[in-house]
């Protein structure tokens, strides 16, 4: 998504141009050797068209994103003589099933027989494979339709090679699992059998990548009954075997010839410089090859290093050693006052004054001043490090000119324009290879670790280095979540209905990690469950307080939106509690009537943020977010009765343009511990392709919603970050956890309930309902995230 | 000079004896199946198995593991089919796999010592590895599945 923060741009999607723009195909960056197309590469495009076959295009955020989507099977599919078949991931792979799910989709159109389809990771290439940045839960929502036709073109080109050869019209040709058959009519009106010639797709190779690629209004679609994997969840990830047995690569994992081993120590605060180094006992350290300055960075400066001293060496260990041995007086710079405590004051302090008024709903001050009585609620979150298990980490090497990185990126041709940037040469002279990733949670968008690399490998005259992050590194150095107050009030009539609504949000905003800080948030933050509020109530304003950044703020797995809906969540129950009435009927009350909110008639900024989606087709609909709510707590068994100390709490959000609603049961056991015996999950993302990878992420997000919920906190003293690793900045564990996620996907209903986003949408939703659940057990209310897994009660 | 048994070969080490069995594996080696999370032995994604005992790679050095049997996620089965590796697929238990080779190590080890483990026996063992991509239900339960056929 970075690239909307870089340019900050405030304008709404594109509704209007039908289809993503579709890049020429060139040879360029082409992967040599690896796919070994068996004819021409024609630079074809399936140009948009009509409805055909079984579904009608239709408009998605793809066509705003940089080079938007390629659909062309000469870019994406392989087939050998043995019938192989090879398919591109050209997204990353980080745990959300992307790389399986996407080449899944083009196999299903195709035909082929997925036992005989081979994976390969694409590199950083987007003029050859559209957009590759693989964040804001949008893969599968943005290229579902590409993919489709690229398996339904080459599906098309497959037959259209069997029918020359077999000199029959295509209509007799018909591919079935990883074969076209022959077939011959039948006696009934247009009635076709099949017959026992059959050619299989190894055998047609050579003439079906000769074929035209036909036009997308050529296409036919196949009909959702005879889909074989999409929707099935039977098709096990590419990768499962080579993790089951250590033979997956990561970023660590690639092993170049000559390859030496380094670690940098970095400035503890953000925009310090080295005033003084002395290496002369790091040199000493045995394996310890070379010491070498890295330039550093003052915010904003997007991905820059931080700079710092690398130490090179012939191990990691080593290098790490020699970095322990090593002394530094560092100049801390401006940002060395930064103090969680007095920050958190100071935002709370901003939180109690009007800010700027980002949407405006009928007239609030008239139903504030008038309300016969106000009620409100303060909430507040402290920084959060993505902390994947695989700390950043990348390998460089430099080859007459040629820069060859291989790392773990979530954005490898966003890591190329960077990384082209800051080494001024030619993005062709870039190279950026992907592996697997362990874990990404919006770390590894940030490409300032791969920088790095390949500024220490041009210090080495080209060798080949492995930078390697420690977790120390990782939590000290982090593009950190945001911290934040939301403050809500709601203005109540004499019935205790809500006539007026107040949100103010006090955050420093990822912005300034791009541009100079104005204190504001921009559109995208406000998109994320603050001014897309979407309670009917008559009169709502919501407004944005001043808070300047002191640190690298970035995103982390659904970002602004765990604590806005920790904040409007809570806030439901909390006024359930005060008017004494149940909190999810409250909730569905203030949703409010079946409708799509129009985002003008509601007040919404005029650059109103819809996850990058056109509106018409990814609405705000209140009829979907009750219902997530009314199946959740119905599978839940919303209202039984439950022992002491322990209940159950409800929240629901709209998220990357899906619904996603959670009842946890939280039990507080007899050490006060906070414990989540079950967690009931409803998610609405439409159409799906892989349920069974979305349940894994709905698992995880319950983990990662505990895991903030409960344990996890960045806090800043003089500058500096306090956490270390794992002992400091915990996460749930197994000790821990929640016990028992059950996942129900809701089938879509109608044709335009499109493919809508899966990666993120499950963690907002948990902490809330957690704080609820331990409201409900307890009668306490949590309003600080993280809470600690202590409570007295 | 140390000898180290890294998965039944003899492995010779001439550097400094403090080095962690993580980084001998991983760099010295080129065992790169065992992963490196936090060195300081607070999550578990170098687990290996110094004569069959799950052990944290990062916190065992060389001098150490010398003159035992060491076992690393590449070593513990010749054709990748160990009771634990299989219910690990059976459950698909991965989502970004990093951590999966250290769980699997340390599943491998409980279960080697305690056939039929309880939950509460599973949590304990299990509690030391991190995932942070959240598959707790998912390992405890794979487990379970592997727990009848070791």
């Amino acid at each position: 998504m970075y690239h909307e923060f870089e340019k900050n741009i405030a304008r709404r999607a594109e509704t209007t141009n039908a289809r993503a723009l579709i890049e020429n195909v060139s040879r360029r960056g082409f992967i040599g050797g690896v796919l070994k197309t068996s004819g021409v590469v024609l630079a074809l495009q399936i140009i948009p068209g009509g409805a055909a076959g079984a579904y009608d295009a239709y408009p998605t955020g793809a066509a705003g994103m940089p080079r938007g989507v390629v659909n062309d099977p000469h870019a994406y599919v392989a087939i050998d003589a043995d019938g192989i078949v090879t398919i591109v991931a050209h997204r990353s792979e980080m745990g959300t099933g992307a790389k399986t799910s996407l080449p899944m989709v083009v196999a299903d159109e195709m035909e082929a027989d997925w036992a005989r389809v081979r994976v390969i990771q694409a590199p950083g290439d987007e003029p050859r494979y559209g957009n590759q940045d693989t964040d804001g839960s949008r893969s599968v929502r943005h290229f579902i339709q590409p993919m489709r036709e690229c398996g339904a073109a080459m599906r098309s080109m497959l037959e259209s090679a069997a029918a020359a050869k077999w000199g029959v019209d295509r209509s007799l040709c018909r591919a079935k699992q990883h074969h076209v058959v022959l077939l011959k009519k039948g006696k009934g009106d247009g009635e076709k059998i099949e017959t026992e010639t059959r050619l299989g797709f190894g055998e047609l190779a050579t003439a079906a990548m000769s074929q035209p690629v036909p036009p997308r209004d050529k296409l036919e679609f196949k009909k959702p009954e005879d889909f074989r994997y999409i929707g099935k969840g039977k098709t096990q990830i590419v990768d499962l075997h080579g993790i089951t047995v250590g033979s997956a690569v990561y970023g660590a994992d690639v092993r170049l010839p000559g390859m030496k081993y380094a670690v940098i120590a970095r400035p503890p605060v953000v925009g310090g410089k080295i005033k003084t180094y002395d290496a002369a006992a790091t040199l000493k350290v045995p394996g310890v090859e070379a010491v070498h300055e890295i330039e550093g960075s003052m915010p904003p400066a997007k991905f820059a290093p931080l700079g710092g001293v690398a130490i090179v060496a012939r191990s990691t260990y080593a290098a790490m050693q020699g970095r322990d041995a090593l002394t530094i007086e560092w100049e801390n710079g401006p940002h060395a006052g930064y103090s969680t405590a007095a920050y958190r004051d100071e935002m709370s302090a901003t939180a109690k004054k009007p800010g700027k008024v980002i949407r405006n709903q009928g007239d609030p001050d008239a139903a504030f001043s008038g309300a016969a009585e106000v009620f409100s609620g303060e909430y507040h979150q402290e920084h959060v490090a993505q902390a994947p298990m695989e700390p950043p980490v990348a390998i460089a090497r430099i080859t007459d000119g040629k820069i060859e990185v291989w790392a773990p990126a979530q954005s490898p041709y966003g890591a190329r324009e960077d990384i082209a940037k800051a080494l001024n040469v030619p993005i062709e002279n870039v190279t950026v290879h992907v592996t697997l990733l362990g874990g990404g949670f919006g770390r590894k968008s940030k490409c300032d670790y791969m920088i790095e690399a390949v500024q220490l490998s041009k210090k080495l005259g080209g060798t080949p280095v492995l930078l390697q992050w420690t977790r120390d590194d990782d939590l000290r150095h982090a593009f950190y979540h945001t911290t934040s107050v939301e403050r809500i009030e709601a203005a109540l009539d004499k019935a205790g209905k809500v006539v007026g609504w107040r949100h103010r949000t006090v955050a420093p905003s990822i912005l300034s990690t791009f541009a100079a800080d104005s204190g504001y948030q921009f559109n995208i933050e406000y998109g994320m469950g603050f001014a897309d509020m979407p309670f009917e109530i008559p009169n709502i304003r919501c407004e944005n307080g001043q808070a300047f950044a002191h640190t690298r703020i970035g995103w982390f797995r659904s970002v602004s939106n765990i604590p806005r809906a920790f904040a409007v969540q809570s806030f439901v129950a909390e006024l359930a509690d005060k008017l004494g009435r149940d909190p999810k009927d409250l909730l569905i009350e203030l949703i409010g009537s079946d409708r799509t909110i129009d985002p003008k008639a509601a007040g919404m900024p005029e650059d109103f943020w819809n996850y990058g989606e056109p509106y018409p087709q990814f609405p705000i609909d209140t009829a979907r977010l009750k219902n997530v709510v009314e199946v959740a707590a119905d599978k839940a068994g919303w209202g039984k009765k439950l022992p002491a100390k322990q209940g159950l709490g409800i929240a629901a959000h709209r998220s990357f343009v899906s619904y996603v609603a959670m009842v946890v049961h939280a039990e507080i056991d007899a050490g006060g511990i906070i414990r989540v015996p079950e967690v009931t999950a409803v998610i609405d993302c439409g159409f799906y392709i892989n349920p069974e990878r979305i349940r894994s992420q709905i698992e995880g997000a319950a983990v990662m919603g505990m895991s903030t919920a409960l344990y996890s906190g960045i806090t800043f003293k003089d500058g500096q970050v306090e956490q270390s690793n794992f002992n400091d900045f915990e996460v749930a564990r197994m000790t821990n956890f929640p016990q028992k996620v059950t996942v129900h996907i809701i089938e879509p209903t109608s044709p335009s309930h499109y493919p809508t986003g899966v990666g993120e949408p499950g963690v907002p939703p948990f902490a809330p309902a957690l704080c609820n659940a331990i409201f409900a057990a307890t009668g306490k209310r949590l309003r600080s995230l993280p809470t600690g897994e202590k409570i007295d009660a | 000079m140390l000898t180290i048994t890294v998965n039944g070969q003899d492995r010779q080490f001439d550097g400094d004896p403090n080095t962690p069995l993580l980084w001998f594996v991983r760099d010295e080696l080129g065992l790169t199946g065992t992963k490196f999370g936090c060195g300081a032995g607070l999550c578990g994604a170098c687990t290996v198995h110094v004569d069959g005992v799950a052990v944290r790679g990062c916190m065992t050095t060389v001098s150490e593991a010398s003159g035992k049997q060491i076992t690393t996620i590449e070593g513990l089965s010749a054709d990748g089919n160990h009771a634990v590796q299989k219910a690990w697929r059976e459950l698909n238990v991965p989502q970004c796999g990093f951590c999966q080779a250290g769980q699997i190590m340390q599943a491998a080890s409980l279960l080697t010592k305690n056939r039929a483990p309880s939950d509460a026996e599973i949590v304990e063992e299990m509690g030391g590895n991190i995932c942070r991509c959240g598959c707790y239900q998912r390992i405890h339960a794979a487990v379970r599945l592997a727990a009848g056929g070791v």
